[in-house]
Formats: structure tokens, sequence, C-alpha cells
């Protein structure tokens, strides 16, 4: 049968999982891409850890505990770029590697934690995802949503331009909190599918990828999750038939794309730039040519 | 300025006595700065006068150390009608680590008016008046980071035109600009002027926006040197930026110590 990949109970929320994943990680990647924060999202995946650590210890849910521990890591990440200018990085890096650090602590601390549990919140596995594991994702991708397509035009201004939202009179210092949770949120999102030291690849590279052949902010946002959706759903399947790591193969997919879209940019680029030739071509007497030297000359 | 006294406008911006420090340095020491309604104000300067550091004041950039700023009469602290306000900061890109074409960047200046409601059509309708004010109709749906220098100009002062404001506050509209944009510029300022929006801006030198200019304001190391018609053709000579050494001009005498 062609969808025999279906029947699994555990396929089917492996499948439910992933395609929440697919959506929620580029939609809230695009945001941090614009404002070149690429590599946050892998900040807070190391603080996680400390969040699945702690679930073990206590035996409550890993996904909610790793939730709680990456909402307030990401705020004081965000209290950090507030107040801390001048040793920014090295405050960031201490909260990064302290996280990491914690959470393989903690594990080992638990009784129920043992290292292939380590390894399945690390590089993200299909077969442990747990029906109140869809639940909890399905609440938290349904907030990633809410925020990334309800506060678009807010967080693209805000993402654009800081100072300029903070003129137009918009709530910037909510709106970058709420960027900020909303990420950590998408952290424990994928978790369960690619890993949490593969989740910020799931943000970052289908934006890249769409942004090569794009022009507007709308449009890639559009592709970014499409093409995060399939390779998501791609990756999960070839895992199931293939025995190979999920989160693994699904990063591998999305930079094929980002490759494949890079090799197919350059072409259409050419092909736009004779089309905006054509168009130049009728109005090149309006700048006499003797002034073309000055343009030039002013600093 | 006792003339102005005798007709009495509105002050739309009124920065008094500020005072602001970067690090340990002060910037600004004691600024006073007064826009009224209809009125186009320079402000000029070499580079580190202060210039853009009062004009960032002005809307909350920069926290003052001493003094107090106005807008519409209404003390910053408590000023909350953005949408009044185009800002035009001093940048060189309109671009961020994203595609987005023109009509996106210059929509983001009419959340002043917005906010977190949703756009209606007179939104959409004023933020297409603003491109096409600029003269970028025709290239809406371009990317912005296929523009040039001083494209990009054009959509930072489209999308702070976008909120259809009353004061227009733009920090260096012209650096890095070619003429052509810069032609465009000006008659874009012009037919605002004409509608009668306030303008603040800062300048490096008067160039063809000078025919506009009501009055210039000059600082010199965070003081204001001169504050009345703009300097008359004398350009860029009578920046107090530009140092020429003017024997005649010692302002100070030599202190030897020998005599004191």
């Amino acid at each position: 049968m062609l969808f025999e990949f279906l029947n699994p109970p555990f396929m089917q929320r492996a499948l439910i999982a992933a395609v929440l994943v697919g959506i929620t990680a580029p939609a809230i990647g695009i945001y941090l891409v614009q404002r070149r924060q690429a590599l946050m999202g892998d900040g807070i995946g190391h603080i996680a850890m400390t969040g699945v650590g702690l679930g073990f210890l206590l035996s409550t849910s890993p996904v909610w505990m790793a939730t709680a521990v990456a909402v307030a890591g990401a705020v004081v990440m965000e209290l950090i770029r507030w107040y801390g200018h001048t040793r920014g990085d090295l405050a960031l890096a201490m909260l990064f590697y302290g996280g990491m650090a914690g959470g393989v602590m903690l594990i080992n601390l638990s009784d129920t934690g043992s290292n292939a549990n380590l390894t399945s919140y690390l590089f993200g596995s299909l077969a442990t995802v747990s029906e109140s594991d869809v639940v909890a994702i399905c609440v938290l991708a349904a907030f990633v949503v809410l925020v990334t397509v309800g506060l678009r035009r807010q967080l693209f201004a805000v993402s654009q331009d800081e100072e300029f939202a903070r003129v137009s009179g918009l709530p910037v210092r909510v709106l970058n909190l709420l960027v900020a949770v909303t990420a950590a949120v998408t952290v424990t999102v994928a978790m369960r599918v690619v890993g949490l030291l593969l989740v910020s690849a799931l943000m970052v590279v289908p934006v890249a990828a769409a942004q090569q052949i794009t022009k507007s902010f709308k449009v890639t946002f559009v592709l970014s999750v499409v093409i995060g959706t399939a390779v998501t759903l791609t990756g999960t399947v070839t895992s199931y038939y293939q025995d190979v790591p999920p989160g693994a193969t699904i990063v591998l997919l999305a930079i094929a794309v980002f490759v494949a879209l890079t090799a197919l940019a350059a072409p259409l680029a050419r092909r736009r730039a004779r089309a905006s030739e054509a168009k130049g071509a009728e109005c090149t007497l309006e700048v006499p040519p003797a002034r073309r030297g000055a343009d030039d000359v002013r600093v | 300025m006792p003339e102005r006294e005798s007709t009495p406008r509105q002050a739309v911006i009124s920065l008094r006595g500020a005072t602001a420090t970067l690090g340990a340095r002060p910037v600004l020491r004691g600024v006073d700065l007064t826009v009224h309604r209809g009125e186009v104000v320079a402000l000029l300067g070499a580079n580190g006068s202060g210039k853009s550091t009062a004009v960032r004041s002005v809307i909350g950039q920069v926290p003052l150390t001493g003094g107090s700023v106005e807008l519409f009469g209404t003390e910053l602290r408590r000023f909350r009608r953005w949408g009044r306000i185009g800002y035009v900061p001093q940048r060189t890109t309109a671009a961020g680590g994203v595609p987005a074409t023109i009509r996106e960047v210059v929509a983001s200046g009419r959340l002043s008016r917005t906010g977190l409601r949703w756009p209606g059509k007179a939104d959409r309708a004023a933020v297409d008046r603003a491109i096409a004010l600029v003269g970028l109709a025709d290239r809406a749906k371009d990317s912005v980071s296929a523009l040039s220098g001083g494209q990009h100009q054009r959509v930072l002062i489209a999308r702070a035109l976008a909120s259809e404001p009353e004061l227009l506050i733009m920090d260096e509209p012209m650096a890095g600009v070619d003429l052509a944009s810069q032609e465009i510029l000006a008659s874009t300022l012009r037919e605002q002027v004409a509608l009668g929006t306030s303008v603040l801006l800062v300048l490096h030198e008067l160039g063809p926006l000078e025919p506009l200019i009501d009055r210039a304001v000059v600082l010199r190391d965070g003081c204001v040197t001169h504050d009345g018609p703009p300097p008359e053709a004398l350009g860029q000579h009578a920046l107090p930026g530009h140092d020429h050494v003017h024997p005649h001009a010692a302002a100070e005498p030599v202190r030897t110590g020998l005599l004191t």
C-alpha cells in the first residue's frame, strides 16, 4: 500500500508533529533572519535542554518543562540585549552552555532519564512522540501561528527598523519579548521531531532557501513555510522507511532545497535584470550625461 | 526671538536647555530648538557637533540629562500621537535581512496611525500616495535591495509620509543621494511644505533644499552658535565644521603663562 506509513499510530503522531514544526519554525524564523539573529534559535535550544532535564528529574512532562525554561531563557536573552551592551555576547555564552551542561547533568541525576533519552531530545526521534506530546505541540503551535501571522505587520516593522518602529509608537519592547517567547515556544514544538541541536536549522534554512528567489516579505514567508512543511514531511517518511535519524534527514533535505534554489536564482536574476534593462531603455534621456559625473563626486 | 513673539504660532517642537551625554562626553550642552507650525528648520553643523543627537532626543531616542522636550505642546513623556510625526532616520539602506518590496517597507510607516488594528482602504490609499509622491509608483512591487542609494532614501521618506504627518523630522536625508534623486526629494518636500507640513532636517550642507529653508540652527560642540536666516551663499564655508584657520579670528589669546 502506498500510504502504509500512515498506519502505525506513532507515525500518525510523528507526522502531525512534523507538519506543525514545518509551519511554525520558518514562521518565526523569518523574523529572526530579518533582524539578523539567525542563531538565536540555537541558543534557545541549548537553554531548553535544562528544561528537559528538569522534566525528567521532577517526573513531569519534559515538553512543558522545556517550554517554561526556554521561555525564561529567551526573556533573559532579550533583557541582555536591552541592557548589556558591552559584554552581551559573553553573557549569552554563559547562558547557552550553562543551559546545555545543566540539562545533561540533570538527566543523569534523574532515575528515569538515560543517555538514549538524551539523544532523542538532542537529535529528535519519531517513535517517542507520545500522545500528550502531540497535544502540547498542537497548543504551542497554535500560539506561534497566531502571533507570527496575526501580528505580521507589527513584527515586520520592528524587525526591519527598530528605531523607526519605536518612533511609530509601537510597543517595541513587548513585541521583541513576544518574538523571543515565540521563538522559545517553537523550539519546544520542534524539539521532538528535529531535536534541540537542529531546531535552529529549520528556523533559518527554509527562509534562506526561499529568499534566493523571492522579492517580497509576504512571498518569502509563504514559500519558507511551504519548504519547511515539505522537508519535515519528506524527512519523517524517509526516516520511517530507511531507519535514518529524522532530524538530520530533515535538515539535510532543507539544505538541498537551499542549494537547488540558489542554483536556480542566478538565471532568474539575469532574466529579471534583462527585463528591467528593457524598461530602463525608454527613459535614459532624462538625465543629461554631463551631470552623471557629478553624481559620484558627492560625499 | 522677539519678532516671532509678536505673531505667536504654535511650536510643534520645543527643545529647551537640552543636555545629553554619550558615555562621559557631553554631546548637547544646553540646546534650545523650536520649530513652529509650517516652518522649515535646518539643523547644521560639523560631524560630532551634536545635530543628530539633538534630533534623536526630540523623538525620545536619546535620553536627555537635563532640559525638556515638547511635541505639539505635549511633554515628550506623555506624547502618544506618533502618527503626526514622520521620521526619516539616518540610514544608507532600507533593506533588512529578508527581501521586502518597496510597498511593504512604506506600509510599515502607516503603523503609527493603525497601531495594532488592521489597515483599511484609507490606509492602503495613503501608502500608495506616499509611494507616488517620491516617484516610485511603478516600482512598488520591486525588492528594496535592488535600489540605488538615492532610491533607498526615497523609500525611507515615503515610509515617513505614509502616516500623513504634520511634522517631518529627517536626519541627513541627502546623504549619499545622487543629484537626480536629490531633485525629486526637494520637490517632494516642497509639496509637503506647501500643504503646511512643518519640517526639521539635519543637513551637512544646504544644497538643493536651500530655497525651502526658513531658518537655520547651527550647532558647534553641543551649543547653538546661530539661529536665524540660513547662512547665505556661503555654502560649506559658513559651517563650523569647515575649519579654515583665519589669521584674524583668534578667538582665544595664546596663553603662555608668562603674564598670569
